[in-house]
C-alpha cells in the first residue's frame, strides 16, 4: 500500500486541507474508489475505511493480481466532515457538482480537478454516494444513462438492484457523469444510509466492492460472501408516493421490505392534535426501494419509491 | 392585486406561499415580469420590487399593460438568510424548468416557470453572493445574444456579459424561459445580504426605460422626477474570451482598496492576501491587464482558488 496526498491546500486558520489516496497493487489503473464528498456522508466514510482495511490485508496476502492497481480516496472533504457541514464549509458549494473541475478556478473546482486528475485514467470508477433527498435505499448500484453505462459490469457487484436514470442538466457536473464521458465505467454505490452507520448494510456494500474486484480480475481469490443476481431497471418504472399533506411522518415500512397493495405503509400525524391526517397506502404489490427518513414531511414531498413486484 | 402562484403546507402550522403583485391598466396585452429572490441571500431585488410597485401603483394611468412583480421566489431562503432552499440540496437556479412529479422544490420551480411563460419580458434580479461585489450588469447566454442584447442595452446597467453556453446552466430560470420563447434578462449587481440604493435606482430607471420602449409605460424615465438624480449609463458589451479571472493563489485575508467599476492598468495593485497571525503579506495581487474591474471580492477570507476579481480586458 502506498499513501499519497493528491491535493493539499493551506487554510487561513485551520490545519492544511488534504485529500489522501491509498494505492494498492501496481500496474494498470484498474479501479478507483471515491468515498465521502459531503461532510455528512459518515456511512460512506466508514465503508471506505473498511475497504482500505480489507485491501491492506488482501495485499499482504498477495491476493492482488499482478499488473492491477486500485486507488481508494476515503474522503474528499475532511474539512466539512470535521465541522458537520454537508457542503464546502466556506461557501456551501458541493464538490460533487464541480466536475471535471478546473485547476485555475474556485476552491471546490480546484479540489474537483485534483480528484478527477487522480481517478480519470482508471478503467472502472465507483463512488459511494448519497441522494439529494434524505432517505434510505436498498443497497444498489446506480448509473447515469448516458449511453456509456455498462449494466453487465454493474451486475458483478452482486447487489440486489442496478438502476439507471437519465441525467438532468444539473447532473452533468457530477463525478460519475464525467467519468463516463471520459471512458471510465462508473458506478454509484448506494449503501443505504448517509449520516449513520449501519454495520449490516456496510458489510454488504464492502463485500460487493470486493466481489467486483475479484470478478474483473483484480483480486486473485474470492474474498466475499454470496451474491444476488442483480435486477436491472430504469428508475422511471419506480412508483413515487408523495405526502398528500405536511406533518409528522411516521414510516411503517423500511427500505427492502415488501408491501402489499392496499397496505398502510406510513402515517402523517397532525403536529398539534395528534390525529392521523393521512395514511399512505401502497397502490401496488411492491418492494420499498427508497423511504424518506426525516420525521417531518412537506406536502408533496416524495416519501417512498416503490419497485413493483411482477 | 396580490396573487398566489404556489401554495403548500409546511409541517407545523405554516403555509408556504410564493406570491406576485399584478398591476394592470390600459388596453395593451403586454406582460412585463420582474422576479427576484431565487437566492435567499440576494436582496437588491427587494428594493427594486418595492419601488417599482410603489411608483407604478401611484401612477397607474401611465401603465398600459400588465406588470407582475415576484419579489421572493425562495421565501424560506430569504427569511432564513440562506442562499438555497432550506433542507434541499440543490441550488434553486439549477432545477428549472422544474418537474411536476419531483420534490417540492422541483414542483415549485415548475409552477414558477409555467406562470412566467408567455410574458413579453422577464427581468430576473440577482445580487451576486456574500463574497463578491458586482457592478450592475446583465448576463446573457451566447445562444440568446442576438435577441437579448438590444433589450439589455436599455436597462441602464454598466456592463453586458455574453458568456459561453454550459450544459449545467440549462437548468436556470433564464435559460428555461429563453429556450421556450419568453425573453428573460438576468441582472447581477451589488453584493449578497446588502442593498445598494444607488444601484437599485439605476436599474429601476432602466426598467422604466425598457417598459417605455416596449409601450407598457407611457412616460420616459428622463421625464420622471424620481429619476432626476439618477445618471444614465451606457453598457459596455463584453463577449468572447475577454474576461480575466483573478483567483487567490494563497489562503488568507484579502485586503483591497479597489471598488467595482474602476478602470485599471496592467501591473496595478488590486489587493493583498495577508496573514494576520504572522503580520505579513503572503500574496500580492496585481492586475494582469488593462481593463474594467467589474467584480471585486467583498468577503475578505479567501482560500486558494477563491475569486477575488474579474476584469474586462480592454
Amino acid at each position: 500500500m502506498k499513501k499519497e496526498i493528491i491535493f493539499e491546500m493551506t487554510s487561513p486558520y485551520r490545519d492544511k486541507f488534504r485529500i489522501q489516496a491509498y494505492q494498492f497493487g501496481s500496474g494498470e489503473p484498474s479501479v478507483a474508489i471515491v468515498g465521502t464528498m459531503r461532510g455528512d456522508e459518515i456511512h460512506q466514510q466508514y465503508i471506505c475505511s473498511q475497504i482500505v482495511n480489507r485491501l491492506k490485508s488482501i495485499e499482504r496476502h498477495n491476493r492482488i493480481c499482478d499488473g492491477k492497481s486500485v486507488l481508494v480516496i476515503p474522503s474528499c472533504n475532511p474539512f466539512s466532515l470535521n465541522v458537520s457541514r454537508r457542503f464546502w464549509a466556506m461557501d456551501s458549494t458541493d464538490i460533487n457538482r464541480m466536475f471535471p473541475g478546473y485547476d485555475k478556478g474556485e476552491t471546490t473546482q480546484r479540489i474537483a480537478a485534483a480528484i478527477f486528475k487522480a481517478v480519470e485514467k482508471y478503467e472502472y470508477g465507483m463512488q459511494l454516494s448519497s441522494f439529494y433527498i434524505p432517505g434510505n435505499f436498498i443497497p444498489h448500484v446506480r448509473m447515469l444513462d448516458t449511453g456509456y453505462q455498462d449494466n453487465e459490469s454493474a451486475k458483478l457487484f452482486g447487489l440486489p438492484y442496478v438502476s439507471t436514470y437519465k441525467p438532468k442538466p444539473f447532473d452533468t457536473t457530477l463525478l460519475n457523469y464525467n467519468w463516463q464521458i471520459w471512458n471510465t465505467k462508473a458506478f454509484s454505490i448506494y449503501g443505504g444510509e448517509t449520516n449513520t452507520i449501519n454495520p449490516k448494510n456496510s458489510e454488504q456494500t464492502i463485500n460487493a466492492v470486493l466481489r467486483f474486484l475479484f470478478k474483473i480480475g483484480v483480486l486473485n481469490s474470492d474474498v466475499s460472501f454470496p451474491a444476488y443476481e442483480s435486477v436491472c431497471f430504469d428508475e422511471t418504472i419506480l412508483t413515487n408516493l408523495k405526502a398528500p399533506q405536511s406533518g409528522i411522518f411516521v414510516r411503517l415500512k423500511e427500505a427492502g421490505e415488501n408491501v402489499k397493495k392496499g397496505e398502510s405503509i406510513a402515517k402523517i400525524i397532525d403536529p398539534y392534535e395528534g390525529d392521523v391526517i393521512e395514511e399512505i397506502i401502497s397502490p401496488i404489490n411492491a418492494t420499498v426501494f427508497f423511504v424518506y427518513n426525516k420525521p417531518l414531511t412537506l406536502q408533496n414531498a416524495i416519501l417512498f419509491k416503490l419497485l413493483k413486484q411482477n | 392585486m396580490i396573487k398566489t402562484i404556489v401554495s403548500s403546507n409546511l409541517p407545523v402550522d405554516e403555509l408556504f406561499r410564493i406570491r406576485k403583485n399584478v398591476l394592470t391598466n390600459g388596453s395593451a396585452q403586454k406582460r412585463f415580469c420582474v422576479v427576484s429572490g431565487t437566492h435567499g441571500d440576494e436582496l437588491e431585488g427587494q428594493m427594486v420590487c418595492y419601488e417599482l410597485g410603489k411608483i407604478i401603483g401611484e401612477n397607474m394611468d401611465l401603465l398600459n399593460g400588465s406588470v407582475e412583480i415576484y419579489p421572493a421566489l425562495n421565501p424560506l431562503g430569504i427569511d432564513t438568510i440562506q442562499r438555497g432552499i432550506p433542507n434541499f440540496d440543490l441550488d434553486m437556479n439549477r432545477i428549472f424548468p422544474g418537474d411536476p412529479q419531483g420534490s417540492m422544490a422541483e414542483q415549485t420551480a415548475y409552477l414558477i416557470t409555467e406562470d412566467l411563460k408567455g410574458s413579453n419580458m422577464v427581468i430576473d434580479i440577482h445580487s451576486s453572493n456574500l463574497f463578491l461585489r458586482e457592478q450592475p450588469q446583465v448576463r446573457i447566454n451566447v445562444l440568446n445574444e442576438k435577441e437579448l442584447v438590444p433589450f439589455a442595452e436599455k436597462l441602464n446597467i454598466d456592463f453586458i456579459w455574453v458568456h459561453d453556453a454550459a450544459t449545467v446552466l440549462e437548468a436556470t430560470l433564464a435559460h428555461s424561459l429563453n429556450s421556450t420563447g419568453t425573453p428573460c434578462l438576468v441582472v447581477e449587481m451589488g453584493v449578497g445580504q446588502r442593498i445598494n440604493h444607488g444601484m437599485c435606482r439605476q436599474l429601476e430607471k432602466g426598467i422604466f426605460q425598457l417598459m417605455f420602449d416596449m409601450g407598457i409605460w407611457k412616460k420616459s424615465p428622463d421625464e420622471m422626477d424620481i429619476f432626476n438624480e439618477v445618471e444614465s449609463h451606457k453598457a459596455m458589451l463584453c463577449k468572447g474570451d475577454t474576461v480575466e479571472f483573478l483567483n487567490a493563489e494563497k489562503s488568507g485575508i484579502f485586503l483591497t482598496e479597489k471598488k467595482a467599476g474602476e478602470n485599471i492598468h496592467k501591473g496595478e495593485l488590486i489587493g493583498e492576501i495577508v496573514s494576520p497571525l504572522e503580520g505579513k503579506i503572503i500574496s500580492t495581487v496585481l492586475a494582469p491587464c488593462d481593463g474594467y474591474l467589474f467584480t471585486i471580492r467583498a468577503y475578505p477570507v479567501v482560500y486558494e482558488g477563491s475569486l477575488m476579481a474579474r476584469i474586462f480586458k480592454q
